[in-house]
């Protein structure tokens, strides 16, 4: 497989840029169409089974100015609409273009808080990028115009320049407001609410903020640096920080409210609660779910095996079961921390897969080994209770079920063993239980998702909730959504005096 | 950062602390744990027992047996040191009513945990008989507190030197036998200590709640690796305990999973004692030299 290096792109995107200067601009659209979508750089996939380092390495500028102009700028912009956060994509792709990054950026970031998180994890090929012109009519949504890459090298420019600015906050209103999680959600509410010159405390149980970009999302990636960025961000605008606070049990929630002086508060707390997949032999030692194998690997930096305390299992043949983002974190970590063989099992086939096709694409080119129609039936061990095997079964696919995604068939008598030592379930996560057990008056469906109103407000007044607790398991920019609907209507109710 | 106030050195490899953490004081019940971490970057995450609190001074007690990386590092750590992070109350407390007469086992440094647990019940107004077990005499922890909480006591020592010489089960069955039979029992120690108590209460029908201590990572229900089957479902300690119904535990599944890493903990264990010796040695070099 050829692996076209940074280099080779960046000259093979000047050599076109340079032939489009030597003639007439404005491009007229169909020579737009003409512009090759720009590939993005990545680390050497041999190199990378053994580095926890960044695999795509970011657009040259020569690729982000070429990839700009592929932009139709189209008036009814189907993008923005594809955003959850509805940035205002076709101007900072003008502005790119145009050569103005730190425009580019500035439009970004009034609608999105982090750029450079979304520009990384965000799946824009089923957001902004899916409604793209250009995709349509190229009839591939993988040559829709590269959105994703493009806000990625402006918000990378404007932190390597140091161009990072402290959001100003308006003067002190002596109101105080509690959120609790420090994922994407509570990141996105606490700077929305102190720049109206709220007073904010971030409440976070781990030991470090950051949430699932810090536990779950790994190195490789998105780069903790990035994360550690926009923590400072929010500190450097005065908002307070308490780690190791678990809400509802080191201070219940309404404590905060009535005893502590809180005037509002937003939970994001995440869906917290891994799934399994209630087969046999599911605790045998060898089994864990990605959120323990990602935390232990990423947050905890046991893949640092010389000054890491926190073990992680010796696997040398891994099953990882899911077709998700996570899964495929999961399957890309194990790779790295030196597993021999790494099987991803997934009982429908690609197509249906919710990982993005990137992701999908970077396990693949690190050797993880896919198996789809295909699902686990038990897990079977030696005499120490140790993973040995996992049994399989065949699928097919049948008649689309409630999601309209084909149903995965059994296909009887099909079952033959994989011989692995290790098994990592991710199969997606519950929502944690804590605060609903410990909040009288909070109310949540039958899943035990915090059901809020049109403004992110939970049955509880003055409490908002947003993010995977409210969504179920989501994504960063959803989360992020939900963050700044809540903390406007909490700016609204604060600004009011009513509580 | 919680600041050490309290350091007694209970046995060779046994030390009582109490730590400055007023929330995690004010707020815990008996059966509760934190968690505990030495370095923020590189350190591990251990789950540690409340071995008593005190809401007014704001102070919790833990007590730790020197077994992995962490604890022996902590061992070394002094009055004025703080830990980097400690996280909790966490687990749901123990269910603590007026059931009556109670028997309540605790084994090595499981007596901790049972501690608080006794002094909810006593508080509740039971009947108490309280059993302690030890390797041996110098191992014996909170037999004082104990004492001034239980209507009996009994005492049992693997090699006899103090109270009754043998395991802890034999006083369990004879108080079980007893009429009437005790309402409850409570037996926190090591696993196989849980299960022998557990075995020795099931034929006479005494509900036996059994503290587990399953490997963990955040404590809150996110990792899922303190996972127990209990009564064929399986359970979170960290959020569904730590305590359940000894009779419906497979201990067989905990220990397995108690096991996962030990080749890595025996190697820590081993560095520590290394480590331990090189600082030794340069002391006493240090001292001959001046």
């Amino acid at each position: 497989m050829s692996h076209p290096t940074r280099t080779q792109l960046e000259q093979a995107a000047q050599a076109q840029l340079d032939a489009l200067k030597a003639g007439q601009e404005p491009l007229k659209p169909r020579e737009r169409l003409a512009l090759p979508a720009q590939e993005m750089p990545t680390r050497d996939p041999i190199a990378r089974r053994k580095s926890m380092q960044e695999v795509a390495l970011g657009y040259t500028e020569a690729q982000v100015r070429l990839e700009a102009r592929r932009c139709l700028q189209c008036r009814n912009a189907p993008c923005v609409q594809g955003c959850p956060v509805r940035i205002e994509i076709p101007a900072f792709i003008q502005a790119i273009s145009d050569g103005n990054d730190a425009e580019a950026i500035a439009i970004i970031r009034r609608a999105s808080l982090l750029p450079a998180v979304c520009g990384r994890v965000c799946p824009q090929e089923s957001q902004c990028q899916l409604p793209c012109t250009v995709g349509k009519s190229l009839k591939d949504v993988g040559k829709a115009v590269m959105i994703g890459r493009l806000e990625r090298y402006v918000a990378d420019l404007e932190r390597e320049s140091g161009a990072l600015a402290t959001p100003a906050v308006k003067s002190p209103t002596g109101k105080r407001v509690a959120v609790i999680g420090s994922g994407p959600a509570g990141i996105t509410v606490a700077a929305d609410v102190r720049r109206e010159g709220h007073e904010v405390v971030m409440f976070e149980a781990f030991h470090k903020p950051g949430g699932v970009l810090m536990y779950g999302i790994p190195e490789f990636r998105l780069p903790k640096a990035i994360v550690q960025q926009e923590i400072e961000t929010l500190r450097a605008m005065g908002v307070r920080i308490e780690t190791n606070f678990v809400v509802g049990r080191t201070r219940k929630l309404l404590d905060l409210l009535e005893k502590d002086g809180f005037d509002a508060a937003f939970i994001g707390s995440g869906a917290g609660l891994p799934n399994f997949m209630n087969i046999p032999g599911e605790n045998l030692v060898g089994v864990f779910s990605a959120n323990e194998y990602l935390t232990r690997a990423n947050l905890m930096r046991a893949y640092d095996k010389g000054r890491a305390e926190t073990p992680i299992y010796p696997s040398r043949r891994v099953a990882v079961l899911g077709g998700g983002n996570v899964a495929m974190d999961s399957a890309r970590m194990a790779v790295r921390l030196g597993a021999e063989e790494v099987h991803l099992i997934y009982r429908r086939t690609e197509a249906e897969m919710p990982a993005r096709v990137e992701e999908v694409g970077h396990a693949k080119e690190e050797g993880v080994i896919f198996h789809m129609l295909e699902n686990a039936k038990r897990v079977v061990g030696d005499e120490y209770g140790r993973v040995t095997g996992l049994e399989c079964l065949c699928y097919e696919l049948g008649a689309p079920d409630k999601s309209g995604r084909p149903r995965p068939v059994e296909i009887a008598g099909s079952e033959f063993m994989r011989e692995v030592d290790t098994v990592i379930v991710a199969i997606g996560n519950s929502s944690n239980p804590l605060i609903r057990q410990t909040t009288a008056g909070l109310e949540t469906d039958k899943r035990g998702n915090i059901v809020v109103d049109a403004d992110g407000q939970t049955s509880i007044p003055g409490v908002y909730a947003g993010g995977d607790i409210v969504l179920g398991a989501a994504t960063v920019i959803l989360a992020m959504g939900e963050g700044r609907r809540a903390a406007a209507a909490i700016n609204r109710r604060l600004a009011g005096g009513t509580l | 950062m919680p600041l050490i106030v309290f350091k007694q050195q209970l046995s060779e490899d046994v030390v009582l602390m109490r730590l400055d953490a007023p929330l995690i004081a004010s707020e815990r019940r008996p059966g509760q744990f934190v968690i505990l971490q030495l370095d923020d970057d590189y350190g591990e995450r251990i789950p540690l027992t409340i071995a008593d609190a005190d809401p007014v001074a704001g102070t919790i007690s833990i007590l730790f047996q020197t077994v992995g990386g962490t604890t022996h590092k902590l061992a070394q750590y002094s009055v004025g040191d703080t830990v980097q992070s400690v996280l909790g109350p966490l687990g749901t407390p123990t269910h603590i009513e007026r059931f009556g007469t109670v028997v309540c086992v605790g084994g090595g440094i499981g007596i901790a945990p049972l501690h608080p647990i006794v002094k909810g019940l006593r508080e509740a107004g039971n009947r108490l008989i309280v059993i302690l077990g030890a390797r041996s005499k110098n191992l014996l922890v909170f037999e004082n507190e104990m004492r001034a909480l239980a209507d009996e006591l009994i005492v049992c020592t693997d090699d006899g030197s103090y109270g009754r010489k043998g395991l802890v089960t034999v006083p369990l069955k004879e108080i079980c036998g007893r009429a009437p039979k005790p309402e409850m029992a409570f037996a926190i120690g090591p696993p196989v200590m849980m299960r022998a108590c557990c075995e020795a209460t099931r034929p006479f029908a005494v509900k036996t709640m059994v503290s587990l201590n399953a490997i963990m990572v955040d404590g809150t229900g996110m990792c899922g690796g303190c996972r127990v089957t209990v009564g064929g479902q399986t359970k979170f300690t960290c959020v569904d305990g730590p305590e359940f119904d000894g009779h419906l535990v497979d201990f067989d599944n905990l220990m397995q999973r108690l096991r996962a890493y030990k080749p890595h903990e025996e190697e820590a264990h081993h560095k520590c004692h290394l480590e331990m010796e090189a600082q030794k040695l340069a002391a006493q070099q240090k001292a001959g030299g001046l």
